[in-house]
């Protein structure tokens, strides 16, 4: 491969990241299998275009993007902890409702961006940093992320939510309303996605309304991968290894593409990679997804403690 | 302190598997009360504990602890008052977080979480030393995930949780009945010196008749959904194990259901 195809992986590895940590956010902290997702990234994507269309500025347009992202999740959350609805659910009603909204703000299936100023523009036309603007760029814009979400994780809040998320009852007892920490998790996890949402559109130069179908998936093999090889022992390895994950998976792709794998392929290539991750108990097991397995399961790894009250001595 | 009246708890109302847990019940609790509460599976223990905590809506009657009705209060708001032990080690902790990060949280019960550091370094001291309290050595294991912890090890770190921001209550249910005998004793111990230390008013529900009796200075049976014997004073100094027995009969007075070798607890 050349070194421009090296680099291409490398800048979308880093772009796609920041969705790979919303669903880091949402999947594994939260432990919610949150599936707005493929409807957030298409938004942040659909809103970016629409208003650097409108003239904006390409960084106003992607904080805009964020807070819309945030919003969309909030709508997921409330639909979970105010209306009941079953998490799959509250998520796919989310999504597809997207879908239509999506439509209306791009007004047409495909926006292009091609004649217009992106954030990735800008730097591309300092010519000191040729070929690597829009490299530095994205590797700025992560570590910003993955710095902001490091902190954010060990404050107060941050700490709630992780704790929502490992063990509901408890944090409970310890007085935390964890339908507020829901909220937040998944505004933050949307929020991110509709970020990586706007920058991959400003780095293809195009918004498309299908764009975000099977997000969730490439989100999930891009967290399997790097939780495999960089591991989750600490938080700070958790959120490098969604990062590494990400460029890891990109890589694949562009090297199976380069192999002559139709693109229309790859999903159906994305979800084999998460299949057999999973197929493998160990893996599944080393990995959490609590959210995607069975009740039992999880009985089963911890182990010890059953509910065998007679045979109980004290 | 506490003071239950006439409380209701029916599962499934209307359904095939209504269940009527709680009966009437009535309770008053003074500050400084330890309270032992024994009874058969399926008596209401839990629920009880449950009901004062939050977790489950009352069907009639009141909760009021400290002279505030809290009968319509969620939980998480109940929680800054009350302190809890679960049964279960693998409840009352969180497995993926560290020692510090898990006392941080307990620390802060009933605080508004805000964008404020999880831990301070002056708290990272006091976690020390009261975690040097409990001669685990987990003083030294701060950033040590819980989830790496022994049952018994998770337990005494929840009986800490629970007490380190001092509650107005203190809910222990059979906190150490699904620990082996000896951890099980260690936890114990430690759960009554820091019951003894900072004085607070507990229920522990109990199948040890025998802890039942010498731990605390009140002890409650309940039977499907009633409280039927109530001891305290001369008269529960005067009770051994036996007489438990012949008074859960007699009171109950029904078929004996109680295994007599699991309520022996010699
Ligand atoms: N969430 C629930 N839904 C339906 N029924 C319940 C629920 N919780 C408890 N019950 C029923 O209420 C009754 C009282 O249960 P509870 O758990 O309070 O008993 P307990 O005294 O704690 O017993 P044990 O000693 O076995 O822990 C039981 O018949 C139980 O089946
Ligand atoms: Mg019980």
């Amino acid at each position: 491969m050349s070194l421009s195809i090296w680099l291409g992986s490398l800048e979308q590895g880093l772009l796609w990241g920041a969705m790979v940590l919303g669903v880091y956010i949402t999947f594994r902290v939260l432990d919610y299998p949150d599936l707005t997702v493929d409807g957030t990234f298409t938004l942040g994507a659909a809103i970016t275009a629409h208003c650097i269309l409108l003239g904006y500025s390409p960084w106003v347009a992607l904080l805009v993007a964020v807070l819309c992202g945030g919003l969309a999740g909030m709508v997921t959350a409330f639909l979970h902890t105010g209306l009941r609805v079953a998490p799959l659910l509250s998520g796919i009603l989310t999504m597809i409702a997207l879908y239509s909204i999506n439509l209306r703000i791009m007004g047409q299936a495909n926006l292009s961006l091609l004649r217009e100023q992106t954030i990735f523009t800008r730097v591309g036309e300092i010519a000191l940093l040729e070929p690597w603007g829009p490299l530095l760029l994205a590797l700025t814009v992560v570590v910003l992320v993955v710095g902001l979400l490091y902190l954010f994780l060990q404050t107060e809040l941050g700490m709630s939510v992780r704790a929502t998320g490992d063990n509901e009852q408890m944090i409970r007892s310890l007085g935390v309303n964890t339908g507020t920490m829901k909220l937040v998790g998944l505004a933050i996890g949307n929020a991110l996605v509709a970020l990586s949402g706007s920058l991959v559109a400003q780095y293809q130069g195009f918004a498309d309304v299908g764009m975000g179908i099977g997000m969730i998936i490439a989100g999930l093999a891009a967290v399997i991968i790097g939780e495999a090889l960089v591991g989750n022992q600490t938080l700070f390895r958790s959120l490098l290894a969604a990062i590494a994950g990400s460029i890891v998976y990109r890589a694949v792709i562009g090297l199976v593409l380069q192999l002559g794998m139709p693109a229309t392929d790859l999903k159906l290539f994305t979800s084999l990679i998460v299949v057999i991750a999973l197929a493998f108990p160990l893996v599944r097991q080393r990995l959490g997804f609590r959210s995607l397995r069975l009740r039992g399961e999880g009985v089963a790894e911890t182990g010890k403690y059953t509910q065998d009250l007679p045979s109980r001595r004290d | 302190m506490l003071r239950l009246e006439n409380i209701h708890k029916i599962f499934h109302p209307g359904g095939i598997n209504e269940k009527v847990a709680l009966k009437g019940i009535n309770l008053f609790v003074r500050a400084g009360d330890v309270v032992t509460i024994i009874g058969s599976n399926g008596a209401g223990k839990s629920t009880l504990l449950n009901v004062i905590a939050g977790v489950y809506r009352v069907d009639g009657g009141k909760v009021i602890l400290d002279g505030e009705d809290i009968t319509h209060w969620p939980e998480h708001i109940r929680a800054a008052r009350i302190g809890r032990v679960f049964q279960d080690p693998l409840q009352g902790t969180a497995a993926s977080m560290t020692i510090e990060e898990n006392l941080a949280l307990a620390l802060r019960r009933g605080r508004s979480r805000r964008l404020r550091p999880g831990i301070t370094q002056a708290e990272r001291q006091l976690f020390k030393e009261r975690l040097a309290l409990l001669g685990l050595g987990l003083e030294n294991r701060l950033s040590t995930r819980v989830g790496l912890l022994s049952g018994g090890q998770r337990q005494a770190l929840a009986v800490l949780m629970a007490t380190i921001a001092t509650p107005k209550i203190l809910l222990l249910d059979e906190h150490t009945a699904a620990l082996d005998p000896r951890t099980a004793a260690t936890v114990m111990e430690l759960t009554e010196r820091i019951i003894a230390r900072h004085r607070l008013t507990t229920l522990m529900v109990t199948h040890n008749l025998a802890q039942a009796l010498h731990t605390g200075n009140r002890t409650i049976m309940m039977h499907e959904g009633r409280i039927i014997l109530d001891l305290c004073g001369p008269e529960r100094e005067r009770t051994t194990v036996a007489d438990l027995l012949r008074m859960f009969e007699q009171a109950s007075g029904d078929a004996f259901t109680y295994d007599r070798a699991l309520l022996s607890g010699s």
